[in-house]
C-alpha cells in the first residue's frame, strides 16, 4: 500500500517535472531559432521576406492605431482626474501635467500598448500558426525546404520590434493630449501652460526607457504567440486553447518583464 | 529494377508504442509505387520518414544511395529540392493566391526573374488543368481543385520524386479518377518516381506498377499488381475483398471487457 502511494507521488512529480523541462526546452529552442533567423541568417544570404514584414507591420501596427488612440486618450483623462483629486488639496494642480507625463511615458504607455497588441496580434499569431500547423501547412513548408520559423515568425518579430515602440510613442502623445484636454476643460489649466509644464518635467530618458520596454514587449509577444502556435498538434479545439493561452501568457510575461526593466531603470539610470 | 529509395530495418516508436517494426523495402525508379494498408498500419508514418518530417528510432533510409537519417536539416533540404509532396488536405498556404503558392518553392530555391517564374507557374497550373485560376485563393476552390493545385506546387521544381498522401481521400469518384489520370500522366511523361500512400482500391488498380502492403507495422507484401491480385495470404485477401475484421473476442471475453477487468 505504502509502496503504491509512494510510486504514485513520485511518478506524478516526475511526469510534471519532465513535462515542465520539455516546455522550457521547446521555448528556448523557439527563442533561439527566432533570433537566429531574424538576425544571423540574413547576414548569411538568406534574406528576410520584406513584403510579408511590411504586411505584418500594417496588420499589427497601423491597424491598432484607432484602438490604441482611444484607450490612451481615456487613460490620459483618467490619470489627470485621479492626479487632480489628490493634488488640488495642496493647491498644486499644475503638477497634474508632471504626473501624467512621467507615468505615461515611463510606465503606462508601453504597458497599455503591449497589452492591446498582445490581445490583438499575439493571439492572431498563435491562431494563424496553430491553424497552419493543424492543416499540415507547416509540414508543407518544411517539406519544401523552407524553415517555418524564418517564413512565419521572422516577419512578425521584425514587425513588432518596430511597431510596438512606434505605437508606444503614439500612445504617449495621445495620453498626454488626453490629460491636456481634461485639464483645460475641467481644471482651469491653460493648454499652453500644461504643455510647458509637461515639457519641463519630461526627460528624454523617461521616453527612451519606455521605448526600450516596448521593444522587449514586442519580442515577448511574438515569441509567446509563435511558441503556442507551433505547439498545436490536434485540430481546431486546440488552436482555440493555444490562442487563449498565448494571450494570458504574453500579458503575464509582459508584466514580469516590466517589473524587471522598471527595477533596472530605477537603479541604473 | 533500379532502386530509387531503399528502407532498411526501419523502427519507429512513440514512447512504448512501436509503429514500424523493423521494416525493409525498396521503391523502384520511374515507377508508381503504392503503399497500401488499413488505417493505423503505419503507412503515413512511413511517408513522413521518407520526406524527413520524422526521424526514425533506428534504421536507414537511402535516397539515391544517400542515408537521409544521418543528415542535418540543411543537407536534407538539398534532397528535399528533388522531392514534391501532395499532402492529404493539399496544405496550400491559405494566405496566398494559387500562383504565389506554386511559385513559392521556385522563389525560395532559385534566383530566377519574376517573369520567368510567372511563365513556369502558368505552365504547371495548365498541366494540372487549372489555367485561369492564378489569382484565386485556396479557400475559393473545391477539394479536387485544391489537390490539383497542390500537385502543381509539388512539381514546381520538376522533382525526381513525387509523394502523395491519400490523394483521393474525400473526393467523389469522378474527381478521384481524374486525379489518377494526372498521376499516370506525370509518370509517363516526366518519368518521375511516384510513391502513393492510399487505401482506395480502385485507385490502386489503376495507377500502381508496384505495391507494398503494410499491416500492423510490418511489410506483408511487396510486388507487382498482378502478384498482389494472385496472392492468397489471408490478410491481403481480406483487404482486397473488403471483408471486415473477424470478431476478436468471445462473449465471455467481451463481458469481462465491458465490466472493466
Amino acid at each position: 500500500m505504502m509502496h503504491a502511494i509512494a510510486e504514485g507521488v513520485f511518478g506524478f512529480i516526475g511526469r510534471r517535472t519532465t513535462a515542465f523541462l520539455k516546455n522550457i526546452h521547446d521555448a528556448s529552442k523557439m527563442i533561439n531559432s527566432s533570433f537566429y533567423w531574424t538576425f544571423v541568417s540574413p547576414l548569411k544570404g538568406k534574406p528576410v521576406r520584406i513584403k510579408a514584414t511590411v504586411s505584418e507591420m500594417v496588420k499589427t501596427g497601423y491597424d491598432s492605431v484607432p484602438i490604441v488612440a482611444v484607450i490612451s486618450f481615456f487613460v490620459g483623462i483618467i490619470l489627470a482626474l485621479q492626479a487632480a483629486y489628490q493634488l488640488k488639496r495642496f493647491g498644486a494642480l499644475i503638477y497634474v501635467a508632471d504626473l501624467v507625463g512621467v507615468s505615461i511615458t515611463r510606465e503606462l504607455g508601453p504597458i497599455l500598448t503591449a497589452i492591446i497588441v498582445a490581445g490583438r496580434s499575439g493571439s492572431a499569431f498563435a491562431a494563424e500558426i496553430g491553424s497552419m500547423k493543424a492543416a499540415e501547412e507547416v509540414d508543407a513548408l518544411v517539406s519544401m525546404g523552407i524553415n517555418p520559423v524564418r517564413f512565419l515568425v521572422t516577419p512578425k518579430l521584425i514587425a513588432l520590434m518596430i511597431m510596438l515602440p512606434c505605437l508606444t510613442l503614439f500612445s504617449d502623445f495621445i495620453a498626454i493630449l488626453g490629460g491636456l484636454v481634461l485639464s483645460a476643460a475641467a481644471l482651469d489649466i491653460s493648454p499652453s501652460s500644461y504643455f510647458q509644464q509637461t515639457m519641463s518635467s519630461l526627460l528624454v530618458k523617461d521616453v527612451v526607457t519606455g521605448l526600450v520596454k516596448a521593444w522587449a514587449f514586442g519580442v515577448v509577444i511574438t515569441i509567446v504567440g509563435a511558441y503556442q502556435g507551433f505547439k498545436v498538434e490536434g485540430g481546431a479545439e486546440e488552436v482555440g486553447r493555444r490562442t487563449t493561452a498565448s494571450v494570458v501568457a504574453s500579458i503575464f510575461l509582459v508584466i514580469v518583464f516590466d517589473l524587471f526593466f522598471t527595477t533596472l531603470f530605477y537603479y541604473f539610470t | 529494377m533500379e532502386k530509387a529509395i531503399e528502407v532498411i530495418d526501419l523502427v519507429t516508436q512513440y514512447g512504448d508504442r512501436v509503429i514500424l517494426k523493423k521494416i525493409s523495402l525498396s521503391i523502384p525508379r520511374g515507377k508508381t509505387t503504392v503503399i497500401l494498408g488499413g488505417s493505423g498500419c503505419g503507412k503515413s508514418t512511413l511517408l513522413k520518414h521518407l520526406i524527413g518530417l520524422l526521424r526514425p528510432t533506428s534504421g536507414k533510409i537511402l535516397i539515391n544511395g544517400q542515408d537521409t537519417t544521418v543528415m542535418t536539416e540543411d543537407e536534407f533540404n538539398e534532397v528535399r529540392k528533388k522531392m514534391g509532396i501532395l499532402f492529404q488536405g493539399a496544405a496550400l498556404l491559405n494566405s496566398m493566391t494559387l500562383s504565389d503558392n506554386v511559385a513559392l518553392p521556385v522563389r525560395e530555391h532559385t534566383k530566377l526573374e519574376d517573369p520567368t517564374i510567372r511563365i513556369m507557374v502558368r505552365m504547371k497550373l495548365d498541366l494540372v488543368g487549372l489555367s485561369g485560376f492564378e489569382d484565386f485563393y485556396p479557400s475559393q476552390l473545391s477539394g479536387g481543385m485544391k489537390k490539383r493545385a497542390g500537385i502543381a506546387r509539388a512539381i514546381a521544381l520538376d522533382p525526381e520524386f513525387l509523394f502523395f498522401d491519400e490523394p483521393s481521400a474525400g473526393l467523389d469518384p469522378v474527381t478521384a479518377a481524374g486525379l489518377d489520370d494526372l498521376i499516370m500522366k506525370l509518370r509517363n511523361v516526366f518519368k518521375m518516381t511516384i510513391v502513393v500512400v492510399t487505401h482506395e482500391l480502385p485507385s490502386v488498380f489503376t495507377i500502381a506498377d508496384y505495391v507494398i502492403m503494410l499491416d500492423l507495422g510490418e511489410v506483408i507484401f511487396a510486388g507487382t499488381l498482378d502478384e498482389l491480385k494472385a496472392s492468397d495470404k489471408p490478410r491481403i485477401r481480406m483487404f482486397l475483398e473488403r471483408r471486415p475484421e473477424a470478431e476478436t473476442y468471445s462473449p465471455a471475453d467481451y463481458f469481462r471487457f465491458i465490466a472493466g477487468n
